[in-house]
């Protein structure tokens, strides 16, 4: 899927967090957003999906303005669309087996058989399939993430988007989780839009990145030109939390 | 409704009062609102009869005993308080009618919907309003699954159905509460107790206190599911919707009432 954002803005009261945004991201792409906390990331990536409404621009899918389309066609482009949050938001009066199988029962016509297979096979490759029966409240935090990825990958969609898919997890589990968005990529050619603060993650994953600052693009371009940039935000910005990612790796 | 809310709040300076009014009248316009959506989600498919039936199950059967208690201490006590004041005007036998006609009429459905609002009104607005805080709404919402259809009216359905059921077990049990304390008092068996209340208990007696208590189940959980679908803080607002889904919807328990009793005296008169 082909996602084109043209001139997008979003703000709450007074306090613009999306000014004037634009942005083109190819299909089967690993397309990474940075910037500090509270710089509009997770809105950008709510606009795309539609959870919120920006206040001027438009979002394309495939050449289709999300903004102007009914409920009935958007949810038509969002069975094809998965989301990762950065709390997991795993239904929690359900077990592993039911979080997964709910959008399948609702949304598609498989069979019991070929649903339990789809619930294996993706429980398989983020290695947790001993967890089927387990409330979400039993899981640790990796383990509801890689839940949360599961969930969103059951459907096979043409495009994720990864709202900190590894923020608060150990080095190796957030190596996992990266090369697990790689491996979707390459197999099933997959769009990827990844908000991230990790440069761990980050370098396994991305083809493309874009550095947010106040509401604007500070940075697009490749991840490799990033770190060598003379810019003082950006090098403030990727020294600090390549010097902890480093650390955290030797840690680890 | 929470950026009309701080439009109109920062535009003057108020009074505390007009703040209250403002915003229980903002509240519900809200409910008005979140109502039109409850039936244009309502009338259309796909319907969710598992989970309404799922919501039944747990909404009765998690409020039958407290209900139960209550409505045998209000058939209890309503006998011994009534008793003495009878006795006054030598009514005494009429005792077994007026706490049949007193509970029917108003005390049931009324006990009952204020109990339940307590009990789920409550429940539904934390569960909701986490749901909502913790992003599961939004969740459901990106899966193309419609949230509202799926939280909202399969649990307003629920509440709007149990609770007649519950009122109808409450009367009998207060009605059964009344007999304990009235052969206490005047040593009548059962068999008397109930041929005494049975002539005076007319289909119109027990009919239109069944009929609102559809209306107050509607209205537990549509105040509920308002308040908690429409949450937002964190476990703040959370605990915030808990708390206002019992305030407002026993008001507007109270407020319906009266009108209702008002309609209900109009067409079938005592």
């Amino acid at each position: 899927m082909r996602v084109e954002i043209k001139n997008l803005s979003k703000a709450f009261g007074e306090h613009v967090v999306l000014d004037d945004i634009s942005l083109s991201i190819k299909e089967g792409e690993n397309f990474v957003v940075f910037g500090r906390s509270g710089t509009g990331k997770s809105v950008l990536l709510k606009c795309i999906v539609g959870l919120l409404i920006p206040d001027t621009g438009e979002v394309n899918i495939d050449g289709e303005n999300i903004l102007k389309m009914s409920a009935k066609e958007l949810n038509i482009i969002r069975k094809h669309i998965g989301f990762v949050f950065q709390s997991s938001a795993l239904y929690d009066s359900m077990t592993v087996r039911e979080n997964l199988e709910f959008p399948l029962i609702r949304n598609f016509d498989f069979s019991v058989k070929e649903r339990e297979q789809k619930i294996n096979t993706v429980l398989e490759k983020v290695d947790l399939l001993d967890a089927i029966d387990k409330m979400p409240a039993e899981l640790s935090g990796g383990m509801k993430k890689r839940i949360g990825l599961a969930r969103s990958i059951i459907t096979e969609p043409q495009l994720i988007l990864y709202d900190e898919p590894t923020t608060g997890l150990d080095p190796i589990t957030t190596k996992e989780i990266s090369r697990l968005i790689v491996d979707l990529q390459k197999d099933l050619n997959v769009t990827a839009i990844v908000v991230t603060h990790d440069l761990i993650c980050a370098h396994i994953i991305a083809d493309h990145a874009v550095v947010l600052k106040d509401g604007k693009i500070r940075y697009e371009g490749e991840l490799s030109k990033l770190t060598s940039t003379k810019d003082e935000f950006l090098n403030d910005f990727f020294d600090r939390e390549f010097f902890a990612d480093k650390k955290g790796v030797n840690n680890g | 409704m929470s950026s009309l809310k701080s439009k109109i709040f920062e535009s003057k300076h108020y009074t505390l009062l007009e703040l209250r009014l403002t915003d229980f009248f903002i509240t519900l316009g809200g409910l008005w609102s979140f109502a039109i959506t409850f039936l244009k989600n309502f009338l259309f498919p796909p319907y969710e009869f598992g989970e309404i039936k799922k919501h039944m199950d747990e909404l009765g059967v998690k409020t039958l005993p407290i209900v139960s208690v209550t409505g045998f201490i209000i058939g209890f006590v309503l006998a011994m308080q009534s008793q003495p004041v009878m006795a006054r005007f030598g009514a005494e036998s009429f005792l077994p009618s007026m706490v049949a006609l007193s509970v029917t009429r108003e005390l049931g459905p009324v006990i009952t919907a204020l109990i339940f609002a307590g009990r789920v009104s409550s429940g539904i607005g934390a569960e909701l309003g986490s749901m909502r805080v913790t992003e599961q709404i939004d969740a459901m919402e990106v899966s193309a699954i419609n949230p509202f259809k799926f939280l909202v009216v399969t649990r307003v359905l629920a509440c709007t159905f149990i609770l007649p059921l519950l009122t109808v077990y409450v009367d009998f049990i207060a009605i059964l509460g009344g007999y304990v304390a009235v052969s206490l008092i005047l040593n009548m068996n059962f068999q008397l107790y109930v041929s005494s209340l049975l002539p005076s208990l007319m289909f119109y007696d027990v009919l239109p206190g069944i009929a609102k208590t559809f209306v107050f189940g509607f209205i537990v959980g549509i105040v509920g599911s308002y308040k908690g679908y429409n949450a937002e803080n964190g476990t703040v607002g959370v605990g915030r919707a808990s708390t206002s889904s019992v305030v407002i919807a026993s008001l507007l328990i109270l407020i319906v009432d009266m009108v209702l009793v008002k309609i209900t005296v109009t067409f079938w008169p005592i």
